[in-house]
């Protein structure tokens, strides 16, 4: 098996009795940008950090093949006493990578997520798009095989929401890393992936799978499209039935 | 990839640097109402002299201008006053630069498990509900009544703010930041030196301030009751009280105010300073 991430059978019973996530399977090919959408409370969030490890299961397997993973979180998580460039170069220092090449691939990182020119600032001199976008570069520094993302834009405005979005599937595609996205925006959903995976209200499970087809880079004005129309009803509908 | 957001300098619509206020004004602003406390100290005093004590009481509380200016004149009576001031600050520090070595010390090992902190948290607990004046009899029968004796009552006193604030800023670390260390396989000491350390940082500055206001508290306690060797300003305080000289005395607790006050100023602006470029210097 080749997959990146494959989970097979997971299910994850909490010391307290709560089943947060049950018999859920899925496979991550390189290439492939899955999303998670699912009512609050659904276990999404668990089903993450049982794939980067951070929770381990009670029940099934998860086989990870990847040279590196990152993982991004809900809010930034940066370290305010750090420059935006020193945030970046933490992930070099916790690795033990010589400083020259660590600040220097952390520089790319921010080239890449277009805040050149910000290198000494500080979060608190950011605004959150730039801080979430100081976050990216973090997990991309690491060239990862596997990007796990906990609802990164959820708490960005809508405008720099959908700048994000657009940012992420170019940074996708120049990438190619297997992504694994949890969101509770549905339109959001649609347009990052190849895959929307549908989750029940808990315990738990994957309910459906829809393929979304689009080629990338994806246009902002895709969201327009009648197919994105008809892709985000599908994905509405499978989750009114089962939440 | 276009930049999308502009650098945050500052609100929409705050005014440029040049038409900030100047220094002065606002150095003014600042001063006025201390300015304005003590002659509200002042006439309240002068009120009470003049106007509550029968003159045949009045050496119970001079005028301020008696008060001070016979003692101020007097140098037999200013220069051991002073000595005893440099005496008592000296102690004061050497207390507070003690229990800032044990108390980060303390709440670094607290902080590095539950069992620990569990164990070690309630001898802290402790410390600080004994009474200070309870334990001081003890500490003099222990260790004499002279400098360790008197640098130990400021240990004691101004550990606790130390191991308490230090703790807090070791633990403030968001579960997220820890998981971002635990993800790349970050070692315990990198976890302590990169993110529990620094995130302390600011924590542990507000623990200073607190705990040298107390350091000076200490000294003087300790200084009241522990008069062997040269006498520190508590112990000045306690030769004038006995003997009524209610102008040594009210200078000398002047004095002690103003060192007090001086102590926590300098430790509050440092703290300042020191959180202000902590977090890169301007901050929204």
């Amino acid at each position: 098996m080749t997959s990146t991430l494959a989970l097979e059978g997971v299910t994850k019973r909490f010391p307290t009795g709560t089943v947060a996530v049950r018999e859920v399977s899925l496979a991550l090919e390189p290439g492939d940008f899955v999303t998670v959408v699912g009512p609050s409370g659904c276990g999404k969030s668990t089903l993450l950090r049982l794939a980067s490890g951070l929770e381990s299961v009670t029940g099934g397997s998860i086989d990870v093949r990847a040279a590196a993973t990152s993982y991004v979180f809900q809010d930034a998580t940066l370290l305010e006493w750090r420059s935006a460039l020193r945030n970046v170069e933490l992930v070099g220092e916790l690795r033990r990578i010589p400083k020259d090449e660590r600040r220097r691939r952390a520089q790319e990182a921010l080239d890449l997520v277009g805040l050149t020119g910000f290198e000494t600032q500080h979060p608190r001199q950011l605004s959150g798009g730039m801080r979430m976008r100081v976050s990216l570069a973090r997990a991309l520094v690491a060239d990862p095989d596997l990007a796990l993302f906990d609802e990164p834009f959820g708490a960005l405005d809508e405008i720099t929401r959908l700048q994000m979005q657009t940012e992420l599937q170019k940074l996708f595609q120049l990438k190619r890393f297997a992504g694994l996205f949890i969101t509770h925006s549905v339109s959001e959903a649609v347009y990052l992936s190849t895959r929307v995976l549908v989750m029940s209200g808990r315990p738990g499970r994957i309910v459906a799978e829809i393929a979304v087809p689009f080629p990338y880079p994806r246009p902002p004005e895709l969201r327009y499209e009648p197919e994105f129309a008809e892709l985000t009803g599908q994905v509405s509908h499978a989750l009114g039935e089962h939440s | 990839m276009t930049i999308l957001e502009a650098p945050v300098t500052g609100l929409p619509g705050t005014p440029a640097p040049p038409t900030r206020r100047p220094w002065w004004r606002t150095a003014l602003a600042r001063a006025v109402p201390i300015v304005a406390a003590l002659a509200g100290i002042a006439v309240v005093w002068y009120a009470v002299s003049y106007l509550v004590l029968p003159a045949d009481q009045r050496f119970l509380l001079p005028p301020p201008h008696e008060a001070f200016g016979s003692a101020l004149a007097n140098p037999a009576l200013m220069g051991p006053m002073l000595e005893a001031l440099a005496r008592s600050a000296g102690v004061a520090m050497v207390g507070l630069a003690i229990a800032v070595v044990l108390g980060i010390g303390y709440a670094t090992v607290m902080s590095q498990s539950g069992w620990a902190e569990r164990i070690l948290y309630p001898y802290a607990v402790i410390l600080q509900t004994i009474p200070i004046l309870a334990l001081v009899p003890l500490i003099g029968i222990w260790l004499g009544y002279a400098f360790t004796a008197r640098v130990v009552v400021c240990v004691i006193i101004a550990l606790f703010p130390m191991i308490s604030n230090t703790l807090f800023g070791l633990q403030s670390a968001s579960p997220a930041a820890h998981d971002l260390f635990s993800l790349n396989r970050a070692s315990r000491w990198q976890r302590l030196a990169k993110l529990q350390f620094p995130a302390a940082v600011p924590s542990i500055f507000t623990g200073l301030r607190n705990a040298s206001g107390l350091s000076v508290i200490g000294v003087i306690v300790a200084d009241f009751y522990f008069q062997q060797g040269a006498p520190g300003i508590g112990g000045l305080l306690r030769t004038y009280t006995l003997r009524l000289q209610m102008e040594a005395l009210l200078t000398a607790v002047a004095l002690t105010a103003l060192f007090g006050v001086i102590v926590f100023s300098i430790f509050a602006a440092l703290d300042k300073a020191v959180v202000g470029r902590w977090y890169g210097g301007h901050t929204r």
